[in-house]
């Protein structure tokens, strides 16, 4: 991560956040709305952090998962699930099944997770036809069993959907929330913490211990990682299953965390704007995570534009409209792509299957 | 004769090996639902091939799938990934559409259909090619991978596509409140081939199409480059190919008959374009081009199965109670098996023929 990239991030967020400030600078103080933005920020950017990590985890042992989008998707909805299940039928609290919702949305993203290493290690399928494999299949299951279960006659919940046991509470950071007005940033639900903690985790994992450096001598040259006794297909296996269990936490936040609620598709294209802030973030955890920031800023753009609606000067009348500033987060990947912002480089080995 | 049968039944075996499977788990599925299976499959059969109507709805769910399917057939062969099918298809659409209602109007005269039809269908595929072409040339000339860009440009095609429905092209009815466009003019319309069926000669087209995609890929300098690229890059490039060229005109002529779908399933069936009638086409695509093979035949046949999996669905639910929805489940699952042959060359011990499909070594960057 070069300082040139974080400079462009830097930037890009620093436009946003003017734009709204001078819009909506006769409602509220300067410092008001740029606190609510970056907990906006910081909070719709956790789905891309997960899933950016996850992708990181898999690539950097040498498998491409293009299946990040499928494995949220299935994540979300049996998270979602879970904790229905828990608090409709088995009548516990709601906090206890949105946990049990948050344990079972990371076991389905291991699982899809598994299906993806099977497909690609053992069977060397190519690797992006076994991802969309598995986001045609979430898609498939997910919509078929949230019609099965909810909107069918005689189907366990009558026909209607229950009401879910809520959101995962809010959890204020000691001292740090306290602070006036800023503290509001530090006001945040456990997904998004997890999310931050499991950035500087998986820095420490894959740069300072042993079992990051076998994953990353399988994804460079996985023939020399062989030759000095590191089992390849199984230190490939348990990276992808890890990605998995990332991107089942980040679905998590998806039903559990943002809305209480599920329907076919939410996922809606974040699991593959997720890899692109892998790929600007060159593979590594902070710059993924800064990465993912850019796309939150752009998502809260969006959000707060909405709030400031009506004080939209006329000139500036196109951005009142959803479906153009919606086009923010995937404009910004595609440029991103080009490269243009400075080159980055893959795992040398990254997609491709190994022969013993 | 004989050894053309048997290299169609070397290559058909894995994809009907994998049908089969996939039924078997997709009735364990339906059985776990509370449904019967035979009884299931039985309206499902009868649903999709049971009857003169059943077979014009299967071909009207087919013609669509037929280009899409193409669509990502050709991009493979050039060795590239076309996961915007779905969104090369609402543009073409919603061109279509335009001209289709919009421009008699603009023009201030009644066009002849000689003139109209093609002229809705023409500058429906031009959208989808232009479209495509986009994340041909990004590939090309900065490496931008295919695979994420085609799919960003899908989500900004739909948010165009919700824009226009929802204000400059809505249908301006009073009774109307859902986001779509009025109706085209007669003299955009295909005809149906029979009075009383649906079915129109935009199926007959799209089968005229695969063949001149198939002749295309196998009898001409473009195609041969194409499979070149496809094949091999480097040695493409070694051999004098303009590479870049090649990528950029595998991707817009992979748009053009994505954007045929569109633009035939509006002059053909929906007579306008009403937003959302695209989404699921770009995956089902994906999993017709697979398990046809890549093929132009293949693909037929594929979107035909498809197709009719999609249309019998209904007399299945109507007769079981299980949702259609299961029919999405089934053909994610033959989708699998088809990639992962393995698998299916593993349970029915059947020996590998032909060498693996390979479609990418990570990003390229």
């Amino acid at each position: 991560m070069d300082w040139r990239r974080f400079g462009v991030i830097a930037l890009v967020i620093i436009i946003l956040f003017s734009v709204v400030v001078l819009i909506g600078k006769t409602k509220d103080t300067p410092i008001v709305i740029i606190t609510s933005l970056l907990a906006t920020t910081i909070a719709v950017a956790t789905p891309l952090t997960l899933g950016a990590l996850s992708g990181i985890f898999c690539e950097r042992s040498g498998v491409v998962n293009i299946g990040i989008e499928g494995m949220m998707l299935a994540a979300a909805f049996f998270g979602w699930l879970a904790a229905i299940y828990m608090n409709t039928i088995f009548k516990i609290a709601p906090l206890p099944s949105l946990i049990a919702g948050v344990i079972a949305a990371i076991l389905t993203g291991g699982l899809f997770a598994l299906l993806h290493a099977v497909l690609s290690i053992t069977y060397k399928v190519d690797q992006i036809i076994g991802g969309t494999v598995i986001n045609i299949l979430a898609v498939g299951i997910t919509g078929f069993m949230n019609r099965q279960l909810f909107f069918e006659k005689g189907s366990i919940f009558g026909g209607q959907v229950p009401h879910a046991p809520g959101v995962l509470p809010r959890i204020q950071i000691p001292f740090l929330a306290d602070i006036p007005v800023v503290g509001r940033i530090f006001d945040q639900q456990p997904v998004t913490i997890a999310a931050i903690l499991l950035v500087i985790l998986s820095h420490y994992v894959l740069f300072h211990t042993r079992w990051g450096l076998r994953t990353r001598a399988v994804g460079e040259h996985p023939r020399a990682a062989d030759t000095v006794g590191i089992n390849v297909v199984f230190m490939r296996y348990a990276n992808v299953i890890i990605g998995g269990l990332l991107a089942g936490l980040g679905g998590a936040y998806f039903t559990l965390e943002s809305v209480p609620s599920f329907e076919p598709l939410l996922t809606n294209g974040r699991g593959f704007i997720a890899l692109a802030a892998m790929i600007f973030g060159n593979w590594s955890p902070f710059g993924a995570w800064a990465a993912a920031l850019v796309f939150g800023a752009s998502q809260a753009f969006q959000i707060k534009l909405q709030l400031f609606r009506e004080v939209i000067p006329s000139q500036w009348a196109f951005l009142q409209n959803a479906y153009i500033v919606g086009l923010a987060p995937y404009i910004l990947t595609m440029l991103i792509l080009t490269g243009i912002i400075g080159k980055t480089i893959p795992p040398a080995a990254d997609g491709v299957p190994y022969e013993k | 004769m004989q050894k053309l049968l048997k290299i169609a039944g070397n290559t058909m075996l894995v994809p009907v090996l994998a049908v089969l499977t996939a039924m078997l788990i997709g009735a364990v599925v339906i059985f776990i639902a509370g449904g019967n299976p035979l009884y299931a499959y039985l309206g499902l059969f009868q649903g999709a091939f049971g009857s003169a109507k059943a077979w014009s709805e299967t071909a009207v769910w087919a013609s669509p799938y037929i280009f899409a399917g193409l669509a990502v057939a050709l991009a493979f062969k050039g060795g590239l990934f076309n996961i915007g099918a779905e969104g090369q298809l609402a543009l073409g659409a919603v061109v279509a559409a335009w001209i289709g209602y919009a421009l008699p109007d603009a023009l201030g005269i009644s066009l002849p259909t000689i003139i109209h039809l093609p002229l809705a269908i023409l500058l429906g595929m031009l959208a989808g090619a232009l479209w495509a072409a986009i994340p041909g040339a990004l590939k090309a000339y900065t490496g931008g991978h295919e695979v994420i860009n085609t799919i960003m440009m899908n989500y900004i095609a739909l948010n165009m596509v919700s824009f226009l429905l929802n204000g400059p092209m809505k249908d301006k009815n009073p009774n109307n409140v859902i986001a779509r466009t009025p109706e085209i003019a007669e003299s955009a319309r295909i005809p149906v081939i029979f009075e009383g069926f649906r079915i129109h000669w935009g199926f007959v087209l799209a089968l005229i199409v695969a063949v001149i995609v198939w002749w295309l890929l196998w009898k001409t300098t473009l195609g041969f480059e194409i499979r070149t690229v496809g094949a091999n890059p480097a040695a493409a490039k070694y051999a004098g190919i303009n590479v870049k060229r090649t990528i950029i005109l595998t991707m817009a002529l992979s748009g053009l008959l994505a954007g045929m779908a569109g633009a035939i399933e509006v002059s053909g069936l929906n007579y306008r374009h009403e937003l959302g009638f695209s989404i699921g086409y770009g995956f089902d695509a994906i999993a017709i081009a697979l398990l046809g093979k890549t093929h132009p035949l293949g693909v037929v046949l594929a979107s035909i199965l498809f197709a009719g999996m999609r249309n019998g669905g209904t007399r299945m639910q109507f007769l079981t109670q299980i949702p259609v929805d299961v029919i999405s489940v089934i053909q994610a699952l033959i989708l699998l098996f088809v990639a992962a042959d393995a698998i299916i060359r593993y349970i029915y011990r059947v020996r590998a023929r032909e060498e693996r499909l390979v479609l990418t070594r990570g990003w390229g960057g």
